[in-house]
């Protein structure tokens, strides 16, 4: 006996987020050949779910916890090392799928692991010291980074392999694109999925939703908040370290791969609204497939890849005059 | 007379360096409603808050069935079975109200359990259970609040200001619901009205600058109109 969903106050956010999509891929087929319009469109998804995996996390963190985690990057650039680390130890006798998938857990794992001391150590002391988080946060991406370069060299690792099968190349539309690439964007597509089934689905992400919007009743209602921010924290870190090593076979390991990406998701998680985790999926896919769209046009006619930086500038300061909260943000 | 459910004693808070309370003293009776009563900010809402350890008294003592629950961290004291409706309907308004309700599972299956009570109590949040409770109306949120803390098996309810901006037909709902609960609850309600706090309150404790200047039953108040007068401002 009970009525239907009323309208979803995001509902015209999604309207609009996706008749730009539509636009994009329309201005594609517009401009180029079917065979680089397959490419482009794989890049931008490809891209899209990188910086999803960095800033799923900061969403959520920032959500929960108010916490602007500038170490997210960090965590990408040490996923990838820890993997790197873990798929060398593993040594040559075990079956190179084995080892990489070992790559990919240890890497999820001893991110998370990590988060979860951070949350526990540094930053719950600062909790009534925002802008010190921050300057934490920042100062431990710099720590990590430089121990990093210390310790392996600027110049970063010599790329692992991925099994035989991802090592192949697809042929889209009549073109060329690495499998590798559309694994990553199946795996980022696979953790969208779950994540949002995590935070939709089960008691801890009810909860994790809960206490984004009122920490305090959460506390009343008798549950004890601390632990589930670790657990965020935690899940937060472990997807962006996750993110690094899927990412690392394709664009290397360096102590400065996390600096990008991080400034990216930035980016998404302000486009998509502070702390909303499905305007972050959506942000994440407008902003992939709208800078894969812009560096092949700029590439095309102004022989320079600079509008791609530019053009991902260009929507965050359109959407924010229209939406000063982001896609899916709450209006004050 | 057996011994209270609650008993608040000498409570001093500071909210930052404000001296906010300065020594109360409340006995909550087990089985009736007891009304916390005084102007605004004569320290309702942090006596409240105070003994659910949101914030943490800086003296006095606070005993919840004969535990002393000073200064426990506040998830612990909810699990010993206090719920808490704050002001302002504090409802997570993303959540849907099924969510709203489950959420205060202490033990699985305690929403299911008290599902028929509590939709036979507020019918509207049966037909609405899947809206995000952020499209309720006011009165719904209240109570919704209300039901939330009725979710798991809690002896005590800490209820404030659940009266504030709803419509008079709304309030004699809420009046009928509070009623019904405290057959089987211990209530311990903050109310700026003093038409619905005389209506409800069995027991009543008055706070004035952050101290308890009056307890005792209500309807010796109510004999006392010149008291009420004083301390309330309201003419009986």
């Amino acid at each position: 006996m009970t009525q239907g969903h009323p309208a979803s106050p995001h509902r015209r956010a999604v309207l609009a987020a996706s008749l730009f999509l539509v636009g994009v891929v329309v201005l594609n087929v517009f401009l180029f050949p079917p065979a680089q319009v397959g490419v482009i469109l794989l890049s931008g998804l490809y891209q899209a779910m990188l910086f999803f995996l960095v800033a799923s996390g900061l969403a959520i963190i920032f959500g929960l916890l108010d916490v602007l985690n500038l170490a997210q990057g960090a965590f990408f650039m040490l996923g990838a090392y820890v993997g790197f680390g873990v798929y060398r130890l593993l040594g040559e006798g075990l079956a190179l799928g084995v080892r990489f998938a070992a790559a990919l857990l240890a890497a999820l794992l001893i991110g998370g692991l990590l988060g979860a001391l951070v949350e526990r150590w540094l930053i719950r002391p600062l909790y009534v010291r925002p802008l010190f988080q921050i300057v934490l946060t920042l100062g431990l991406a710099m720590v990590l980074r430089e121990a990093v370069r210390t310790l392996y060299g600027p110049a970063g690792l010599i790329p692992i392999q991925p099994p035989a099968p991802l090592r192949t190349t697809l042929t889209v539309l009549g073109a060329q694109f690495e499998t590798y690439r559309v694994f990553i964007i199946g795996m980022g597509g696979g953790l969208m999925l779950a994540t949002w089934l995590l935070l939709r689905r089960t008691r801890l992400g009810m909860v994790i939703r809960a206490g984004v919007e009122d920490r305090e009743m959460v506390e009343a209602l008798g549950i004890p908040v601390g632990r589930v921010f670790t657990l965020a924290f935690a899940l937060g870190s472990g997807l962006a370290a996750l993110g690094g090593i899927i990412a690392a076979p394709y664009i290397g390991a360096y102590p400065e791969m996390g600096d990008v990406f991080l400034l990216n998701a930035i980016i998404v998680v302000v486009l998509g609204g502070m702390g909303s985790f499905e305007g972050t999926m959506m942000a994440s896919l407008l902003v992939g497939l709208t800078r894969a769209t812009a560096e092949q046009i700029s590439l095309e006619y102004l022989d320079t890849p600079l509008l791609a930086s530019v053009s991902i500038l260009l929507i965050m300061i359109l959407v924010l005059l229209v939406r000063p909260s982001g896609l899916f943000g709450s209006e004050p | 007379m057996t011994s209270p459910l609650l008993q608040v004693e000498d409570l001093h808070t500071y909210i930052g360096s404000q001296h906010i309370l300065q020594g109360v003293d409340v006995e909550v009776p087990a089985g009736t409603v007891t009304v916390l009563l005084g102007r605004n900010g004569a320290g309702k809402t942090t006596t409240l808050r105070s003994i659910l350890g949101l914030w943490k008294p800086a003296r006095g003592r606070v005993v919840f069935a004969g535990q002393d629950i000073t200064g426990w961290p506040t998830h612990a004291i909810a699990r010993l079975g206090v719920g808490y409706v704050p002001e302002h309907r504090a409802i997570f308004r993303s959540l849907t109200v099924e969510e709203n309700l489950r959420i205060a599972e202490r033990r699985k299956g305690d929403f299911q359990r008290r599902r028929d009570f509590l939709f036979d109590l507020f019918p509207d949040l049966a037909r609405l259970a899947h809206w995000p409770a952020g499209q309720l109306s006011g009165g719904q949120q209240q109570m919704l609040a209300i039901a939330r803390a009725l979710v798991p098996e809690n002896r005590l309810l800490l209820i404030d200001e659940p009266s504030e901006g709803l419509a008079p037909v709304l309030i004699e709902h809420l009046i009928e619901a509070i009623r019904a609960l405290s057959a089987s609850l211990t209530v311990l309600l903050v109310e700026q009205n003093f038409h619905v706090a005389r209506r409800l309150g069995v027991h009543y404790a008055i706070l004035e600058h952050g101290r308890t200047v009056h307890q005792g039953r209500m309807s010796d108040l109510l004999a006392q109109p010149d008291l009420i007068h004083r301390y309330l401002g309201v003419t009986v």
